[in-house]
């Protein structure tokens, strides 16, 4: 087992398409790190580079102690599970286990007794000698994920092994993989798009954009304070409201009348944003305390919350998200108001946290 | 046609379809078919019958007015013929036959050999302006090969290529590469990458990861790119008549065509050796037709 290292990585391919920009990651012994973004923000190429599948232009890659810039895949000692399987589709499950040790050269007895140990871990007693095309969506996975087990490497790299995934499968999975990575310590470096993957599974979370890393930190330092406007607008479902602000009189205020408290140390003369969530926003009677007039636009009945889009000061829209038991009728007049402490606050021109 | 009729009769005013006439028309529809189909494959068919006719008859059953469609006498004399010399011995054109099972087979092979690998590339790899070089390679295809043929011609003359065999070779791998890459590139492409990526990381090289795990499952779509070479190769006609001249050196195509020109032309006998000619393709193409249809169908359909 080992941590990572990734110093100023840089991907330009030989048609001039740059998919990483510069790349800083110091990932733990034991971390499951998770790399978060949209599609193309280099995310899953930072980890083919980990995995030496492609060759960084610049910049150096560690596991362990080990510079490993020049040395092929296998030589690593890591393991790699892929969005679409790769199990090879000539073997039964037993030999798609059983390949990569064979591949090494372990002896029989080892080789019998690790596929064993992985196929316990996995649940796959019944699948073992069935062949890829047999087998569910999950249970490839499962194979798939016990393909990386058995090697015993010093680092997981997981390539949104969960996309092709059903909802449902796809929770359970997410389940098993943390609980997996907990069992076994090992390293773990996880892409994905899906925020709420990167949520509950990262211990901490990298979020890149356009070939940089956005921001880094454990899933709550994430969702409470994006470092970036990118990142307030990535994080979230909905996401959070951003609203134009003006300090006057020691308080965040918008025009449309809606007051903040305001975080310490705000700079003067610039122009901000700041980030609510739509959990720290309220719905309520019109005229009712520290509120100001808005209107319902619409409310999406999710069953356990409504999130209402209200309108308040005329072409201002924030989303709120509200417990199923407050329901206010569309085009209702209403009441808005803030109910959480000072939000993060955004410099309009840098894009970037300044309080 | 049947079916044309029947949408005409579908977009026509409602009142026109009573019960009985759509009944009707369902039974007079499929009716219709059959003779229509029927009619086309006999118009469709008919010079392959008479060849097959032509190559089993006497001369003067070939010559005969009117011509006798049934009431011929058998004879195997032109399949001779086609084999063997009048004077015994090994005939010009079972030499022919030699010279164009070698030149189409060992120019597809040549051209498999060299655009499939270079199809796994333009496949897996980030090449520079790798549009642009795919549309050079397609665009050597954009002209009828014809055009060609003298500078070709004049360019084997210096170079002494003029009259051999392996001439016909180079040229036609030449033209069966660009069609090798391009149809084979479709076939890579549908293959994920992932499973070499997986196999390097189980401690392969990236050659033998393609040798050893995508080859393997690109051999459908490499048998069907090679019929469709060597069905080119096979059936060329323009470059075999002005690069070579010789017996020794002919392929079929010119030697067949040789045939026809004297003051009397031995019917049978073109009619035994287009049959000899036409029957290996036609038996190689049967046996791979699943292919086949694949390498045509790919890409129409998306997944």
């Amino acid at each position: 087992m080992a941590g990572i290292e990734v110093t100023a990585l840089h991907k330009r391919y030989p048609d001039g398409t740059v998919a990483v920009e510069h790349v800083d990651l110091s990932i733990g012994d034991g971390e499951l790190f998770v790399m978060l973004g949209p599609s193309g923000c280099g995310k899953t190429t930072t980890l083919r580079a980990i995995a030496g599948l492609e060759r960084q232009t610049t910049g150096d890659i560690r596991i362990g102690d080990t510079l490993v810039n020049d040395l092929p895949p296998a030589e690593r000692d890591i393991a790699m599970v892929f969005q679409f399987y790769a199990l090879y589709p000539h073997l039964r499950t037993r030999d798609n286990l059983a390949f990569p040790l064979r591949a090494e050269g372990l002896p029989k007895s080892e080789v019998q007794e690790r596929v064993d140990e992985a196929a316990r871990l996995m649940r796959l007693g019944p699948l073992l000698d069935r062949r890829p095309h047999r087998l569910s969506g999950g249970e490839q996975q499962r194979v798939a994920l016990a393909r990386a087990l058995v090697r015993r490497p010093r680092a997981f790299l997981m390539d949104e092994p969960l996309t092709n995934l059903d909802a449902e499968l796809r929770a359970d999975m997410r389940t098993e993989i943390k609980h997996l990575q907990g069992e076994l310590g090992t390293t773990m470096v996880y892409v994905t798009h899906d925020q709420v993957e990167a949520m509950s599974l990262g211990h901490r979370i990298a979020i890149l954009n356009k070939g940089r890393v956005e921001q880094i930190g454990t899933p709550l330092e994430v969702y409470d304070r994006p470092a970036s406007l990118f990142c307030a607008a990535f994080i979230g479902s909905p996401p959070m409201n951003l609203i134009e602000v003006e300090v006057a009189d020691g308080k965040l205020r918008s025009q449309g009348g809606l007051v903040l408290t305001p975080p310490p140390n705000l700079p003067r003369d610039r122009r901000l944003v700041a980030g609510v969530r739509p959990e720290a926003l309220e719905v309520t009677e019109p005229g009712a305390e520290r509120s100001v007039p808005a209107r319902v636009v619409s409310a999406e009945w999710l069953g356990d919350e409504i999130i209402y889009v209200v309108d308040y000061g005329g072409q201002r829209e924030v989303r709120v998200r509200m417990p199923p038991t407050v329901r206010f009728a569309a085009d209702a007049p209403v009441g808005l108001r803030h109910t959480g402490g000072p939000p993060p606050v955004y410099d309009v021109s840098t894009e970037e946290l300044v309080a | 046609m049947a079916v044309s009729v029947d949408e005409a009769v579908a977009t026509g005013p409602a009142r026109d379809r009573t019960p009985s006439a759509r009944r009707l028309g369902g039974r007079g529809r499929s009716v219709l078919e059959v003779v229509l189909l029927t009619v086309l494959a006999v118009v469709m068919l008919f010079p392959v019958l008479w060849m097959i006719e032509t190559s089993i008859k006497e001369n003067r059953d070939v010559y005969a007015i009117p011509a006798k469609f049934f009431n011929f006498t058998v004879t195997m004399d032109h399949f001779k013929d086609v084999f063997v010399a009048p004077g015994g011995g090994r005939s010009a054109l079972s030499v022919a036959f030699l010279n164009s099972v070698l030149v189409a087979g060992v120019s597809t092979a040549l051209a498999t050999v060299l655009g499939v690998p270079a199809a796994w590339a333009y496949s897996r790899f980030s090449v520079k302006a790798k549009k642009d070089q795919l549309f050079f390679i397609l665009s050597t295809r954009f002209m009828p090969p014809v055009v060609v043929v003298i500078p070709i011609f004049l360019m084997y003359r210096q170079v002494g290529l003029i009259d051999s065999k392996l001439g016909l070779i180079l040229i036609y791998a030449a033209f069966n590469v660009p069609f090798t890459i391009w149809m084979m590139k479709g076939f890579v492409d549908e293959v994920p990458a992932e499973y070499e990526d997986a196999a390097m990381l189980d401690g392969y090289t990236r050659m033998q990861a393609f040798w050893r795990f995508t080859l393997p499952l690109l051999l459908p779509g490499i048998a069907a790119t090679a019929v469709f070479a060597l069905i080119f190769s096979w059936n060329e006609f323009v470059f075999a008549i002005f690069l070579t001249s010789s017996d020794g050196v002919r392929t079929a195509p010119p030697a067949i065509a040789g045939l026809i020109g004297g003051t009397t032309v031995d019917w049978g006998l073109v009619a035994a050796a287009s049959l000899v000619f036409a029957l290996p393709v036609l038996i190689f193409a049967y046996l791979v037709r699943k292919h086949l249809v694949a390498g045509v169908t790919l890409g129409a359909v998306r997944r």
